[in-house]
């Protein structure tokens, strides 16, 4: 045993003395508060949290960990949803038959179910925290900027499941988004049918009327059809994703510049 | 290496050191196999289940459909093979040039298969003539079918450089 317990040391030595471990760990074994540090600062992940949290404000019966399944959700949805893509052609010819395929003939049809449950929990997820935010009043000075970011990404969250909603191409889909999309008409100014639009216009000529108005640009197109489908599908995989990201790590980055999670008061 | 909770914060706890082992050991245990069946079912999915690549053996008619001193370019469409039938036999060329993988044309008034890529040229035999083909079009199984069809199964090929053209199932007798 000696010698094993000898051998394991030797090993370990080389391993955490060779090049390549040292140009991935620039630290030791976080086993001196100064390496717990190290290790949290050193780390572009870990860096966006705090390198210390109140330890009854990370108690599950304070924050529901509300938030961070919601990041896990992201990442499952962000995961799955890129498997998908591998599949799904989004076009009115294909659109609904590669989804049924997804179901019946693509292996372990499960990979869209997972995806769909994965959104609708997502949604529930966000609400619930911030719910929490608000009742432990976390959402007050310093945190306020945070709270502005939050509602950015709860309404990111809803065009995301507004925007996949579209995608299966199926009646419920389609007629869906059909009146998801009439009510950018009634936008103010934007909407042809929206108050103060009627104004806008130049002589008799109308400025805002049904072929560029706030619906028109939404679907790229009066009705619902491949234009809609297209634009969904690309802000749905890449636009709202990608602005969801960002804002999250800055929504991160500011729990640990406004002082970490907040305490029960 | 994390070290085992000094003694008085366990008890504390309400964790004994054999229960802390135990819980360590199952929590490894279920997250190391959650992602091996993860992982698993990942790389499962990326095998379709379905293809829509046309089958490799297919029939193509009876011989007396393929005229004598003729390429027949019906089946390069969808299949990528020539049906080319002479005096003595009929066999089936793969359309895909020996150099590069391009498909090669079939140009009827020079009496030549010509590749549009790098200039290979090969003879109404296959074998190659001019340009950087380094090796003769091969040429894949040929046989009647039961029903006195031209059964065609690329799934086989035959090299003129191994030898290969003499094979049986590599050309059909007049």
């Amino acid at each position: 045993m000696p010698n094993l317990k000898g051998t394991l040391t030797n090993v370990w030595n080389v391993t955490t003395e060779s090049q390549v471990w040292k140009s991935i760990f620039r630290h030791g074994l976080p086993t001196s508060n100064r390496n717990r540090v190290l290790v949290v600062m050193s780390n572009v992940f870990l860096h966006l949290h705090p390198v210390k949290s109140r330890k009854a404000g990370i108690k599950l019966r304070y924050t529901w960990c509300m938030g961070g399944v919601t990041f896990f959700l992201f990442l499952v949805l962000t995961f799955t949803g890129l498997l998908l893509m591998f599949y799904y052609r989004p076009t009115v010819e294909y659109a609904y038959a590669d989804i049924v395929d997804l179901r019946e003939h693509v292996p372990l049809g499960v990979m869209r179910e997972l995806h769909r449950w994965g959104a609708h929990a997502m949604v529930i997820t966000v609400w619930l925290h911030m719910f929490r935010v608000f009742m432990t009043g976390s959402y007050k000075p310093p945190r306020e900027f945070n709270w502005g970011i939050g509602v950015v990404l709860l309404v990111l969250t809803l065009l995301l499941s507004f925007t996949g909603y579209l995608l299966p191409w199926d009646q419920l889909a389609i007629w869906a988004i059909t009146v998801g999309a009439n009510m950018a008409r009634a936008t103010p100014l934007l909407g042809h049918e929206g108050p103060l639009s009627a104004a806008l216009k130049i002589g008799d000529m109308s400025l805002v009327h049904a072929g560029d108005d706030a619906k028109f640009i939404l679907l790229g197109s009066r009705v619902v059809g491949e234009n809609a489908l297209l634009r969904f599908y690309v802000l749905h995989c890449v636009g709202l994703p990608l602005a969801a990201a960002v804002l999250m790590a800055v929504h991160f980055w500011r729990v640990r510049k406004d002082g970490g999670i907040s305490g029960p008061m | 290496m994390a070290e085992a909770a000094p003694e008085q914060q366990s008890k504390e706890a309400g964790v004994d050191r054999r229960g802390f082992i135990n819980w360590v050991v199952t929590g490894w245990l279920a997250m190391t196999a959650s992602l091996v069946a993860g992982l698993s079912a990942t790389g499962r999915f990326m095998f379709p289940n379905v293809l829509t690549e046309p089958p490799s053996s297919f029939k193509v008619g009876f011989p007396d459909d393929f005229a004598v001193g003729k390429v027949d370019e019906r089946f390069k469409e969808k299949y990528r093979i020539w049906v080319v039938r002479n005096d003595t036999e009929i066999y089936a060329l793969s359309g895909i040039c020996t150099h590069l993988g391009c498909t090669p044309n079939w140009l009827e008034a020079e009496n030549k298969f010509k590749c549009p890529c790098h200039g290979s040229g090969f003879y109404i035999s296959g074998q190659n003539f001019e340009g950087p083909a380094p090796r003769p079009l091969e040429r894949v199984k040929i046989v009647l079918a039961d029903d006195g069809q031209i059964l065609v199964d690329k799934g086989r090929t035959f090299k003129y450089e191994a030898g290969q053209w003499t094979d049986p199932e590599s050309a059909l007798k007049n």
